[in-house]
């Protein structure tokens, strides 16, 4: 019998959801003491730990030094219990330079760099388990972990892969849908303005079929938004709870 | 509303590995009762007050709930028009998925199905009756829970409501759980027993156990299993191959290997055939070479002044390599048609069907209504076949009508080629066009206007869908424009509506001698898309400059108006350019197309281009009874040549274009070239008439048919090209992504590229080419399927076998209007041999192309064939092949199921003989 049924007719996903329906996303932000600022993000059975430090002087070369602002440093690794099989990642292997690469353009983006010239902002990634749309997953812990930092954004960065599965739209795929070989598009933004930061799309998809994907795409973000948003008010109250008591 | 499950599961991949996967289970999945007030739904499936028949053991109102098993082998129950308010679990849906395809296509069907109340609940991802697999727990019996499961959670869920559930089930320990559950349960058997309005459907039920009642003491050898099977395979042991029964004797076949050509396996004898039946792919076992056999239909008696130990030498010659079927991989049953073989016993419930495909064995059916069924085509079943009974047991499925009635034959004959045939939907009827239709400004404004011009259709008379028409026009440069106008169907047939899947699904329509099954709907075939005269129409249109020398200097394709000035006849069209004396405008272009046709052919022709011949017919039907009163061959004129030039410049055009905008993904049609081995027939024939036939390409092939003209037999050419025609392989659609541009070759035509364009009322391929040439040219917005080389792929081959049904099924009808006709006569024809065989002559009338066997068997003593030269020496007399022979026709009812033509020689005449035992005759059929 043909391969899995991705989409069925009642309309449910493989997993049960809806197509506009997202994972459950659990975070939880300060998880490390050395760091100025981390996050824990478990999107599905995604899960990203995400650790930032600075700003602080340029380390290494002085020659990457910029003088009108910041250096944004970015490191993405998996670990090699993260996929069914394991798998030693050297740190420097081609698919985690290419996601370095894009969490440090979406950074650089979302960043109020002018603030701190001449100064470097470290940004670690690290994938304890991958399901699925580990770049958002990334993004969104590196989000929260900048915002722990204290680090000023324009907004929140979020993130969101959309695919198009027997002809519906479907947002946040995991790893089934992602390797069914339909396309998936992957899109970061700034939910208030609605400004792309990033927008990457594998395999081909019909240019008709572009723009449903593109909204369940932005939709996706939003929905983030306001969970990730919750959770930093929560982080905060009781932050500021604890600090609360503590004076008294 | 999301609660996240997480579960296990490992799969294998080479290695053993442990795969996450979330499960998230809801609490908006809604009972889909009417009578339910708890659930905030909208849509509810299931009826308030469910009127399923009246039940004797359970009276109250009640819905069913299915298992995996009664929907897989009791859908024929549940198709039925009296079961409704059924609830399909999603656990139920997906078994029947993974486990056989057809079913699953007709349960979902089923559900679809608004009048059915056929409600699909997908109770794995509901949060109440969701259920892990417990340690030690076969996935079965996990599927067993789970539908306990939800079928307890209905009762639960609908108490208040007086709504019961039943479950349904076939297996005894599951039935016991489910009491023991508080979930009321039968077995489908004891359910539909209990209907005493429909007592018709008891016959329909599927006989999942093999009762010792037929049991015939036979014992037929054990099937393997498939992990023996697979292991076999790959040692090589076993062989995978497709079954083929033989026509003329039950109890042989022969299997094709799959992935090697040319190699078959003989199997003889029940046992050896092992209760496989026609199709089926099986894996066979070879035997040892000593136990070798060969077809009976091979053996023949002592030839004269030969030993015991000649004969037994040419028996060892004859003999295949010979297998037996160890287990069957797929089976390929599916509904047949055919008669009940009548009973001695009157009240008797155990019949024999004998299906009317001689290559299906009988099978045995259980049925208390054999005196209504006698006489009369039904449609059966299989559903078993035990290993200690004969035939195949199977269940009554529904009666078509009186045997030899007309209407039922030709039902028999849709069927039986698998041609979609019922009405269409109102669906399919919605995405019409409101009539009156009018042409708006904004079409005006897409199109060019082309209403000015003289265009004209040429058709066969009687024609209602004319999807074609032409023009001619002399430019001011010493040039021509010359245009071809083909119906816009794709204009009313968007992508993705119902109307287009319903026309994808027919593939083409199917012409039957006294019936026409359209592709679309009437409306769109005979009115709207219909190129009639002095009406506005849309066309999609192809412009060629031309010098008067035929010679193509532009191409131009656009979407047009057309007004079109006459639908003429090709006869009509014939005497308009005849007529010296007409000179209207209408005239003049005719005639210049006229000319330009010859040119295009001779052309063609020189490039090796073939033209072949088939034997045509067209029978005159009897306005009153609908029955043959005469036949005539079809007559081929000018015009019919004209317009065929230019449809075929059209077809090229249009393939270039669109494999030029699309490598990958056009719609294509190819003719592989034959082996040259397939031409030996004629080779042979030509050759012994002294004529040197060469066959290296279709150029020589063409030359070669040219040539061989014989003048006392006039009709000696026609013969050599039907016979050259059935040498040819098969036309086929293809998707240009999927071949090398090598292949795209057309054989017949000889061209290196060729498409089908010219007729998008009738075949669908025409139609995705209309869709793909828009795209080129702007007109219109490309779609995501229209460039899935894989899909369009997959949509060419069921488009290839489409085609290939409805072309059997109209020679069926040609065979069957043969047979009306000849009904109660016996005539003296004159006829042609076109072949000479050990035994038998094949002879052809041309009066009527109708061809017939003309058994010799009662002559073996005095025969002597050569094989070499293909000469049949009776006695004093020698027939050679295309002799002309006279023979007598007339109809053989000695079978009622298989009536058939009988032709017998009258001249020359045949030395008398005497009666010997009466041979079994059978008319060829192709």
């Amino acid at each position: 019998m043909a391969g899995l049924e991705l989409l069925s007719d009642q309309g449910f996903r493989i997993d049960g959801r809806r197509p506009h329906e997202l994972r459950r996303i659990q975070c939880r932000m300060g998880v490390f003491g050395q760091a100025e600022g981390s996050a824990y993000v478990e999107q599905g059975n995604t899960k990203v730990l995400a650790a930032v430090y600075g700003p602080h002087e340029i380390r290494g070369s002085r020659g990457k030094m910029q003088p009108d602002k910041v250096l944004i440093n970015c490191q993405y690794s998996m670990a090699t219990f993260s996929t069914g099989e394991r798998k030693r990642r050297p740190r420097g292997d081609r698919k985690s330079q290419e996601m370095t690469k894009h969490l440090q353009q979406t950074f650089e983006a979302a960043v109020l760099t002018h603030l701190y010239p001449r100064s470097q902002i470290d940004i670690f990634v690290e994938v304890l388990q991958s399901d699925g749309g580990n770049y958002c997953a990334s993004v969104n812990a590196a989000t929260l972990a900048i915002i722990d930092a204290g680090i000023p954004m324009k907004d929140y960065v979020c993130a969101c892969s959309a695919s198009y599965i027997e002809d519906n739209p479907v947002v946040d795929i995991n790893y089934l849908e992602e390797s069914s070989g339909s396309a998936e598009l992957i899109m970061a933004m700034l939910p208030k303005s609605e400004q792309i930061v990033l927008l990457q799309m594998n395999s081909r998809l019909h240019e008709d079929n572009l723009s449903k994907v593109m909204d369940m795409a932005t939709q996706g973000c939003k929905d983030v938004h306001s969970i990730l948003d919750t959770a930093v008010r929560e982080h905060l109250t009781s932050s500021i709870a604890l600090q609360d008591s503590s004076v008294t | 509303m999301l609660k996240s499950k997480i579960f296990l599961k490992k799969t294998k991949k080479g290695s053993i590995l442990k795969v996450v996967r979330e499960h998230y289970l809801r609490d908006d999945i809604y009972c889909g009762s009417e009578a339910c007030d708890e659930c905030p739904q909208k849509d509810e499936v299931l009826e308030l007050r469910p009127q399923n028949p009246s039940s004797e053991i359970f009276p109250d109102p009640h819905y069913i709930i299915p298992d995996t098993n009664v929907v897989l082998h009791q859908l024929d129950i549940l198709e039925d028009k009296c079961m409704k308010n059924a609830i399909i679990l999603q656990t139920v849906l997906d078994e029947v998925r993974h486990r056989s395809a057809p079913a699953y296509k007709r349960i979902k069907e089923a559900i679809s199905n608004p009048d059915k109340h056929f409600l699909s609940f997908v109770n794995e991802f509901h949060k109440d009756t969701y259920v892990e697999r417990q340690p030690r727990e076969t996935a079965n019996d996990r599927n067993d829970r789970a539908i306990r499961t939800a079928a307890k959670w209905f009762q639960t869920h609908l108490f208040n409501t007086g709504v019961k559930v039943i479950l349904l089930t076939n297996d005894a320990d599951n039935k016991v759980k489910a009491s023991q559950d508080g979930v009321t349960a039968f077995t489908v058997a004891e359910y539909v027993g209990s209907l005493k309005d429909n007592p018709e459907l008891l016959d329909r039920l599927a006989h999942s156990k093999p009762s010792n009642a037929f049991d015939e003491g036979v014992q037929l050898p054990e099937h393997v299993s498939i992990a023996e099977v697979q292991k076999g395979l790959k040692s090589g042991r076993y062989l995978q191959g497709s079954f083929q029964a033989s026509r003329d004797n039950c109890l042989e076949a022969v299997v094709f290997i799959q992935d090697k050509e040319d190699v078959t396996v003989f199997l003889q004898g029940n046992a050896s055939l092992n209760r496989a039946v026609h199709e089926d792919v099986v894996a066979v076992e070879m035997l040892p070479e000593k136990d070798w056999s060969y077809p009976s239909s091979l053996v023949i008696e002592d030839v004269e002044g030969e030993t015991e130990m000649d004969k037994e030498a040419r028996k060892e010659k004859l003999k295949q390599p010979t297998g037996k079927v160890v287990a069957i991989i797929k089976r390929k049953w599916r509904q047949y048609c055919g008669m009940l073989l009548p009973v001695i016993i009157k009240t008797a419930t155990r019949h024999l069907f004998v299906p009317s495909e001689r290559r299906i064995p009988k099978i045995r059916i259980e049925t208390r209504q054999a005196h209504i069924l006698q006489g009369q085509r039904v449609i059966v079943a299989i559903d078993s076949w035990p290993k200690n009974s004969r035939y195949p047991l199977g269940h009554f499925v529904r009666k078509l009508g009186t045997i030899g009635d007309k209407e039922t034959e030709n039902e028999v004959l849709l069927l039986e080629h698998d041609i979609p045939h019922v009405p269409f939907s109102t669906a399919v009827l919605n995405c019409l066009p409101k009539l009156p239709w009018l042409i708006t400004e904004e079409d005006v404004k897409k199109r060019t206007d082309l209403r000015h011009l003289h265009i004209c259709s040429v058709d066969p008379p009687g024609c209602t869908d004319i999807d074609d028409a032409l023009h001619y026009k002399p430019l001011d440069n010493g040039n021509v424009e010359v245009g071809v106008h083909i119906a816009d169907v794709t204009h009313f047939i968007r992508p993705g509506t119902a109307i287009d899947e319903e026309a994808r699904k027919r593939g083409t329509t199917v012409y039957l001698i006294d019936k026409r099954i359209d592709m679309v709907p009437e409306l769109l075939s005979s009115n709207l898309c219909s190129l009639r005269s002095n009406v506005d129409r849309f066309a999609f249109t192809v412009i060629w400059e031309m010098t008067k020398e035929a010679e193509i200097i532009s191409t131009r394709f656009m979407k047009s108006i057309i007004n079109s000035k006459a639908s003429l006849t090709y006869a009509e069209a014939q005497m308009k350019i005849d007529d010296s004396k007409q000179q209207d405008e209408l005239a003049q272009s005719l005639r210049g197309l006229n000319t330009l046709a010859k040119i295009l052919k001779q052309g063609r022709t020189d490039k090796g281009s073939l033209s072949l011949a088939s034997p045509e017919v067209r029978f005159h039907i009897d306005s009153e009874t609908a029955d043959p009163i005469d036949v005539v061959s079809k007559e081929l004129m000018e015009t019919n040549s004209m317009v065929e030039e230019f449809m075929l410049l059209a077809n090229v055009s249009v393939a270039k274009k669109i494999y030029e905008e699309f490598p990958d993904c056009a719609v294509l049609r190819r003719h592989p070239s034959p082996p040259p081995s397939n031409f030996k027939p004629v080779i042979n024939v030509a050759e012994a008439r002294g004529f040197d036939f060469c066959v290296d390409s279709s150029k020589d092939l063409a030359n070669s048919l040219a040539s061989a003209q014989l003048t006392e037999n006039p009709y000696f050419n026609t013969m050599l090209r039907i016979l050259a025609t059935r040498c040819m392989m098969q036309a086929l659609y293809f998707c240009s992504g999927m071949l090398p541009y090598a292949e795209f070759h057309h054989y017949g035509l000889a061209a290196p590229i060729y498409t089908h364009f010219t007729s998008p009322i009738r075949r669908y391929p025409d139609v995705l080419v209309h869709r793909l040439l828009a795209v080129a040219i702007q007109a219109d917005a490309s779609f995501p399927e229209l460039l899935d080389k894989k899909k369009t792929q997959a949509l060419c081959n069921h488009l290839n076998y489409r085609h290939k049904m409805a072309q059997y099924a109209g020679r069926a009808s040609v065979a069957l209007h043969t047979l009306l006709f000849f009904k109660n006569k016996v005539l003296i024809e004159d006829g042609y041999v076109m072949f000479v065989r050990k035994n038998a002559l094949t002879v052809l009338i041309p009066k009527y192309g109708l061809e017939g066997i003309v058994k010799l068997a009662e002559y073996q003593n005095i025969m002597k064939f050569d094989d070499e030269n293909t000469v049949q020496t009776i006695g004093d007399v020698i027939i050679r092949v295309f002799d002309a022979v006279k023979v007598e026709v007339s109809v053989d009812q000695s079978n009622i199921q298989h009536q058939h033509i009988k032709f017998k020689l009258v001249s020359p005449q045949l030395p008398e003989i005497e009666e010997g035992p009466p041979l079994k005759k059978q008319k060829k059929r192709k």
